[in-house]
């Protein structure tokens, strides 16, 4: 066997051997990587500084991919000079390993400007695993961090420090950000966006010196002004590792030379990756990398074929909601590059074509970068842009998605990081019977890396794979391209407040009837109601808290806790009924009164007659508690049904849910008040309760499935509660109990909520208790108005025309 | 001859939130006035499905969604987006002076869905 030694186990080096693995060959592999790290994906190293993604997410090859292909990982082990005529690698430990093949994959260093007092404490580069720890645990809430650089890393590590809870400026030495990848007016747009997510940006700032008493306490620029900081990170790009290549005698300029097979100076030592550098060009995006990986494979195990020609630059900002890509030249000095472009300040879009000969030269876009794989296939191909010279900056409507994927030639890069072709996909689902998402990404790398084509693999698994099971999350609407769970994450992490601020920031800032009622949902159940409330994205009723009727007028039912009213109330109903002329009083299926035909304008006053608080009968909200009179006076109860029902109420109203909430309580299980077809019920035994939920007798007629049996009625309201607040935690807007309860399974649900450990079940209870120390009886806004027409009716200050 | 004395002065802007519309009786014409951030759109009020209140939908960019059905118009043109049957509402032209909406009740106008599919 020939021994091929890698030094390098980052992306490149291992897309590499991932790559010869899939050849005849008959190397003996070693890996030497001086990070302790099995392979991840350096790529989303920000998401982890942001924490959106954990150091286990990003892992592309764990320890078990390493033996289950027979090679060696030499991890945290050092290379220090290769000794090309013994054909030896000496290690850091001494180490002699002998080699056939060598291929260098050692990537490239953070570049580190020389600026007086850059060793003080504090101040970190941002390029490993490692890093991205210290960084984490040092990015403390309301610590002052300033970035050194404006370029894509940069600001990936500043949104992620920030979403740490820091207060982040990003100083660049240049007028425009990301200046390699955009022009000025592309590069504005992105300013505004940055500081709209309230990143401070300073620009052009030459920074002197980081002055501090052994600590850095903050920076001085060239122009004298000064600021404080209490963590540096230096961004400011990064060069080729290519010592090890200058100590052993390679050619080396920028980087360690390599000709079209990715061969060196020397015929048994090859590289690959950002070490290298290929006709003058050096790298630092993952897409070339991938394709340098493919042909040294085939070059290495004397398949000589497919040679690399190099790569159009190609750059995207990896920061959620800011959508930023770049690609080709974007020089438009040259007198025949023309210049197409659109931009709508009002939504952050800037698109910019330079156009050569009537093929794609270059492309910025900023703010819409949904169209990114068209240019870049045009930049690929050379694509004769005369046919597509109507479409140049908006494609043509697809009637369908589907369509999309199924238009694309066979040969069509699906997944750009890891170069994987629609062909290799769909031949892949069929070879390997592939149903899911998660299995593709194993068996392809589609879709591992930066995760912009999932999308399109999804599409292709649902057109091609006969079993493909759907995720179970699905997307909101299409105003926001996220499911439940991660708009819940999006909106915990991001610390986002506001459904405009949602919208602006993740979706298409417009919004509309689907998701706006079901953000404000997510937003007061997130922030136990310490949300901005924005009514105008709540359906009418929650805007005056009745339910809208087929007329236009109002239905208003009053609060009445297990169903149990009084002489006084009844007299105050009726003396309502007459007072505004009510249409019909309706005693109600929920053991409640119902007032129909009510003006908006009357609604504060009928209220205010009523004296009796909102029954919330309008809202995806808690509807009441319908009692069976118990062992007060029927003969047969077991429990004090009405009183354990009122208390239930009385702990729950005011409260907002993913969809209506009605329970029940019962004083025996001849089950009068119906409590077993009722989200929550509380069935009475002698004895003890039975706690039922996910039960319905609606659309869907559902026998509520048991949650627990305890013994005393403090027990049962507890395992009510538990099970409510989790509902309203995990259930998707408009999601009934009953579907809910299918979906998450019983068994899980038990596990979660009164089963839980101890601290469990505190958490959910906290939470639930500071939603509930904030809500409100909505009716009370009849003093206190939103706005001053929430319920009156505008009046015209002339009418001349009567 | 100018449409100047169809100009009725309605309401200061401040009464009508951001994204939210209220209705108002000019003239015999129940009519819908949305505050679209950056400007007013007046229509009539009622939806040609069912007689919903248009002023009480949500509206979204510049469509408003009836709170009864769900049918929605283009507070530009009047014309119900993606339904399934041709349909239109009339608007009014409107605009702000000194902190007032005013809107012109005497000059509505109809895109009829036809003319718009020609």
């Amino acid at each position: 066997m020939k021994k091929l030694v890698v030094v390098g186990n980052g992306m490149a080096g291992v897309a590499c051997v991932e790559q010869i693995l899939k050849h005849r060959h008959d190397f003996d592999i070693t890996i030497f990587g001086d990070e302790t790290h099995a392979n991840y994906n350096r790529i989303l190293l920000s998401m982890v500084l942001a924490g959106e993604k954990s150091a286990e997410d990003i892992i592309l090859n764990d320890i078990d991919w390493y033996q289950d292909n027979g090679i060696r990982a030499r991890l945290g082990v050092r290379v220090e000079h290769i000794d090309r005529t013994r054909r030896v690698a000496i290690d850091a430990d001494g180490g002699v390993t002998p080699f056939d093949k060598l291929i260098l994959a050692t990537g490239s260093n953070a570049f580190i400007p020389p600026i007086p007092g850059i060793d003080k404490k504090n101040v970190h580069v941002f390029r490993t695993l490692d890093d991205a720890r210290v960084l984490v645990a040092k990015a403390r809430k309301g610590c002052k961090a300033v970035v050194i650089g404006g370029g894509l890393l940069g600001l990936e590590a500043a949104r992620g420090l920030q979403l740490r809870g820091c207060e982040v400026s990003v100083v660049h030495l240049m007028e425009t950000l990301m200046e390699r990848q955009l022009d000025p007016a592309g590069g504005a747009f992105l300013r505004r966006k940055i500081e709209s997510l309230g990143i401070r940006v300073l620009l052009p700032r030459q920074t002197q010196a980081l002055f501090g008493n052994g600590r850095v306490d903050g920076l001085r620029f060239a122009s004298g002004e000064e600021i404080e900081a209490d963590l540096v990170v230096i961004a400011a790009g990064i060069k080729p590792n290519a010592e090890l290549g200058r100590k052993a005698g390679l050619e080396v300029r920028r980087g360690i030379v390599v000709n079209d097979y990715m061969e060196t100076s020397d015929p048994n030592i090859f590289a690959v990756g950002e070490c290298t550098e290929h006709r003058g060009q050096v790298f630092g995006l993952v897409a070339p990398l991938m394709e340098q990986g493919k042909v040294l494979a085939a070059a290495i195990t004397d398949n000589h074929g497919p040679v690399f020609t190099g790569a159009a630059p190609a750059a995207k900002l990896k920061i959620m909601g800011v959508e930023i890509f770049s690609a080709g030249s974007i020089d438009e000095s040259d007198p025949a590059v023309e210049i197409v472009r659109y931009e709508d300040p009002s939504l952050g879009i800037y698109k910019k074509l330079l156009v050569k000969e009537n093929r794609l030269h270059g492309v910025i876009l900023v703010g819409d970068a949904s169209d990114e794989r068209r240019y870049v296939q045009w930049l690929r191909e050379g694509t004769d842009l005369a046919p597509h010279r109507r479409h140049l900056l908006f494609p043509p409507p697809t009637p369908d998605v589907g369509l999309e994927v199924a238009a694309m030639p066979d040969s069509e890069v699906i997944c750009g990081c890891n170069g994987v072709s629609k062909g290799t996909i769909i031949q892949a689902i069929h070879r390997h019977g592939i149903s899911t998402l998660d299995q593709l990404k194993e068996r392809t790398r589609a879709s591992s890396s930066c995760g912009s084509c999932t999308g399109l693999c999804q599409q292709l698994l649902r057109a091609v794979a006969p079993e493909f099971q759907e995720e179970t999350r699905t997307t909101l609407c299409s105003c926001l391209p996220f499911s439940y769970e991660q708009l819940r994450e999006i909106v915990r992490g991001q610390q986002l407040k506001s459904v405009q601020e949602v919208l602006n920031v993740y979706g298409n800032r417009k919004g509309c009837e689907v998701c706006k009622p079901a953000l404000s949902y997510m937003l007061d159940m997130l922030w136990c109601g310490g949300h901005d409330e924005d009514r105008s994205a709540r359906f009418i009723n929650d805007r005056v808290h009745a339910n809208i009727q087929k007329d236009g007028t109002f239905s208003v039912v009053p609060r009445m806790r297990g169903g149990v009213t009084s002489p006084d109330e009844l007299r105050r109903i009726a003396d309502v009924a007459d007072k505004y002329n009510v249409r019909m009083v309706k005693v109600t299926g929920s053991q409640r009164i119902d007032l129909l035909g009510v003006k908006k304008a009357d609604l504060p006053s009928v209220w205010a007659d009523l004296g009796m608080p909102s029954g919330q009968a309008y809202t995806k909200g808690v509807r009441m508690v319908k009692t069976c009179v118990g062992t007060e006076f029927c003969r047969f109860g077991v429990q004090d049904s009405t009183r354990a029902g009122i208390e239930l109420e009385r702990r729950l109203e005011n409260l907002f849910t993913p969809h209506k909430v009605k329970m029940g309580a019962v004083g025996c299980p001849r089950n009068c008040a119906e409590a077993t077809v009722k989200d929550i019920g509380l069935v009475g035994q002698d004895g003890s309760w039975q706690v039922v939920v996910g039960g319905a007798a609606g659309k869907s007629v559902r026998k509520a499935d048991l949650l627990i049996t305890v013994e005393t009625t403090e027990e049962a309201l507890e395992a009510c509660e538990l099970f409510f607040q989790y509902y309203r935690e995990n259930g998707n807007y408009l999601e009934r109990t009953y579907d809910f309860v299918e979906r998450f399974g019983i068994e899980k649900i038990r596990k979660e909520t009164v089963y839980a450990p101890e601290a469990e079940k505190q958490k959910l209870l906290d939470r639930l208790q500071r939603s509930k120390a904030i809500a409100k009886d909505a009716w009370l806004e009849r003093e206190a108005p939103v706005n001053p027409t929430q319920f009156v009716q505008i009046q015209p200050l002339e009418n001349n025309l009567v | 001859m100018t449409s100047e004395r169809y100009w009725t002065r309605v309401t200061r802007t401040e009464n009508i939130p951001p994204q939210e519309g209220r209705s108002v009786t000019i003239g015999g014409m129940e009519l819908a006035i949305f505050n679209l951030g950056d400007r007013f759109a007046t229509i009539e009020n009622q939806c040609p499905h069912k007689g919903g209140p248009l002023c009480d939908g949500i509206v979204s960019s510049t469509v408003v969604v009836c709170p009864l059905h769900g049918w929605r118009f283009d507070l530009n043109t009047g014309l119900a987006v993606r339904a399934s049957l041709p349909a239109c509402v009339t608007t009014f032209p409107t605009r702000v002076e000194d902190g007032i909406v005013l809107v012109d009740v005497g000059h509505g106008s109809r895109i009829e869905p036809e003319e718009a599919v020609a």
